[in-house]
């Protein structure tokens, strides 16, 4: 394992991947579980089956790519302010 | 034992601080805050101190439930800053540092709005040097930036304060409320100027740009420092004198949405963390509008939270800065490799910042969420949602993802050094701590709490929110749709006042160069002859001034007064040193 470089834990890809398969099985078992666990719904929209997970996943898409929009037209050089 | 006014304490060893050196000046410094806190428990209801001046009696010292959270959260506060800025030879910094903290305790423990606005500009010139003693030219035009903004608010607030007082005959610091602003009367008008000076300190929606402009430009321990007070005393002011303002839950609403989109696409990590503040501010000021029980203990105790996780978060990315010299995204990347305590720390402060169970943000930020909801407010409550996410995206990920992770930059910088580790790793505990044990924060804050966050459904559906939220991240990481750090500026609302108004001010100068050679000039020769009649006639020497300069007049009447003032408040400031 210690060779003349240290490895580290990240610096192998396949340790990467397993920390993401991970993490998708524990997306999906929080998943699972809302058939488990009895809601009480303050809004209508909670009751919908899987609308925190959507809404979480969409919300983030719909900020990324709108910031993409934002970057094209408010990003300037580093020394726009200083001329 | 009497007790003392809070900021006395930390005025009082500022200036010990100031003329002490070495391992002295360290204990010192370190036991300002203790003493203070010891002084903080033994501090008694109500109005502790006050003194007359004219027809008003200002309040130096009121207590209330309120406040008295607030004095723990900036005792706290202070002791975790001084000790991360502990290897810090640099005495202005320590000593500015401490009067500022000084001056946050005698903003919230003011019982009138007089005393509020002498603080406040304290608060102002106080924290400037933060931002100044990093020494650059940069810093220095952010700071001259910071410093017109800071006090023009306090100018905005004491004219609100003046006209309040003609109108109403109170300067009390408590309940203002918005009154609808009358044209043709002006009535309501002083309202809406304290409002608005609060707002500005705040961070409200295009006067927040003080915010992201200074706090990256301050030293890597002053922006812990700055993170802490300004805002917060804002948010304690609003809490106060505008608690249930409609108008505050849009506001808020509107903060906690537009810094995300500004967070993913800025490359300075510590300017990022001040759009997020601004963000988190923006759910304090949420529930602060609703105006519930429920949502303004939400508020109160978020604000506590934030104090805390914030700071840690401006910690950590003030260690990469100080060992590697640059706090870019696009500079850095792999330093898990060499400072792992670092960012550890991070990661507990992003976790908490992104509400996870068991973490400081999530028992606060739910009570205002629910009290959202309730209120009926749904389509704001689905604004939190979102930003909720946008949140755990540029804190939660961003951070400490661009920092510690992502490509290996190369750079293998030191671990922090002990003080800077020691520091925080309290604020990390006090996250977990709070998060594990919320009762004891609950316990204090200004209403009975009812409200319960660890019931089955609320874990599940925010672990979902926050689970898959990271989801979409990774997707658009692996997608490689998901934008890249760049070496840039983002212009926001401060192009105004950074490019716009000085090209116009430019064009007139300008103008008035091609004025100047012409008749400009001709009407300068008049203007001299006149002057130079009037001042042989008028002048020192002139014979219709026959009297001796006013100068050494002004300074005798100077002394008198300042006697006579000392003489007038004799007792109340035997006792403001003495203890009460």
């Amino acid at each position: 394992m210690d060779t003349q470089e240290k490895q580290y834990f990240l610096d192998n890809p396949r340790n990467v991947k397993r920390l993401l398969y991970a993490f998708y099985t524990v997306c999906a078992l929080s998943v699972g579980a809302e058939f488990f666990v009895k809601r009480y719904v303050e809004h209508p929209w909670e009751a919908l089956p899987g609308f925190y997970p959507i809404y979480g996943f969409f919300s983030i898409i719909i900020l990324v790519m709108l910031s993409l929009v934002l970057r094209k037209l408010v990003m300037r050089k580093e020394t726009y302010y200083d001329g | 034992m009497g007790s003392w006014a809070p900021f006395l304490i930390f005025f009082l060893g500022g200036g010990l601080v100031a003329v002490t050196r070495g391992m002295l000046r360290t204990y010192i410094m370190l036991a300002i805050p203790i003493i203070g806190a010891a002084n903080l428990y033994w501090l008694g209801n109500g109005v502790l101190l006050s003194l007359p001046l004219f027809d008003y009696t200002l309040e130096i010292v009121k207590v209330d439930r309120l406040s008295i959270l607030f004095g723990y959260l900036f005792h706290l506060a202070a002791f975790i800053s001084i000790i991360y800025s502990l290897h810090v030879r640099d005495n202005m910094q320590a000593v500015s540092a401490i009067l500022y903290a000084g001056s946050a305790l005698g903003a919230v423990f003011a019982g009138d709005m007089i005393t509020l606005f002498v603080f406040w500009e304290l608060l102002a010139l106080t924290s400037v040097f933060l931002i100044l003693a990093r020494r650059t030219k940069q810093s220095f035009d952010s700071s001259m930036r910071y410093l017109i903004i800071q006090v023009g608010s306090g100018v905005i607030l004491l004219a609100g304060v003046i006209i309040r007082a003609y109108d109403t005959g109170s300067i009390a610091f408590d309940q203002i409320g918005l009154d609808v602003f009358d044209y043709t009367s002006a009535k309501g008008l002083a309202s809406w100027l304290i409002f608005i000076a609060f707002g500005i300190k705040c961070g409200f929606p295009f006067v927040h740009n003080w915010l992201t402009d200074s706090y990256p430009a301050a030293t890597p321990t002053g922006t812990v420092f700055l993170s802490a007070f300004t805002t917060k005393v804002a948010v304690y002011a609003l809490a106060r004198s505008f608690p249930g303002t409609e108008l505050l839950v849009y506001i808020g609403a509107v903060m906690t949405m537009f810094p995300i989109y500004y967070a993913v696409i800025e490359n300075d990590l510590r300017r990022v963390l001040s759009y997020s503040m601004i963000n988190q501010i923006g759910f304090m000021v949420v529930g602060i509008g609703i105006g519930t029980s429920l949502s303004i203990n939400g508020a109160v105790s978020h604000a506590f939270n934030d104090v805390i996780f914030k700071g840690l978060l401006f910690m950590a990315m003030g260690a990469v800065l100080m060992r590697t010299g640059t706090a870019k995204g696009s500079d850095l990347g792999g330093l898990y490799k060499s400072m792992p305590w670092t960012m550890r720390f991070c990661l507990v402060g992003a976790a908490s910042i992104s509400a996870f169970p068991l973490f400081s943000g999530f028992v606060s930020k739910s009570m205002i969420m629910s009290a959202a909801i309730e209120e009926g407010y749904p389509i704001v409550w689905l604004a939190l949602l979102f930003a909720s996410a946008g949140v755990l995206e540029h804190a939660g990920i961003k951070i400490p993802y661009f920092a510690f992770f992502a490509h290996d930059s190369g750079k293998r910088p030191k671990e922090a050094p002990l003080n800077m580790l020691v520091a925080m790793g309290i604020a990390a505990a006090v996250c977990i701590f709070i998060g594990v044990y919320p009762w004891v924060l609950y316990s204090m804050l200004p209403f009975p709490v009812e409200y319960a966050p660890y019931t089955l459904p609320h874990v599940l559906t925010q672990m979902q929110l926050l689970l898959f939220a990271s989801l979409a991240v990774v997707t658009l990481m692996l997608l490689k749709v998901y934008p890249p750090e760049l070496p840039s500026v983002n212009i926001d609302a401060e192009w105004i006042y950074r490019k716009a108004l000085p090209a116009i001010a430019a064009w007139f100068v300008s103008l008035g160069a091609r004025f100047r050679s012409g008749a400009l000039a001709r009407g300068q020769r008049w203007l001299e002859r006149t002057f130079n009649q009037i001042y042989r006639h008028h002048g020192p020497q002139g014979i219709f001034a026959r009297t001796w300069p006013t100068g050494s007049a002004a300074f005798w009447t100077t002394i008198m007064l300042a006697g006579y003032l000392l003489f007038y408040f004799s007792g109340s400031i035997q006792k403001l040193f003495v203890g009460f």
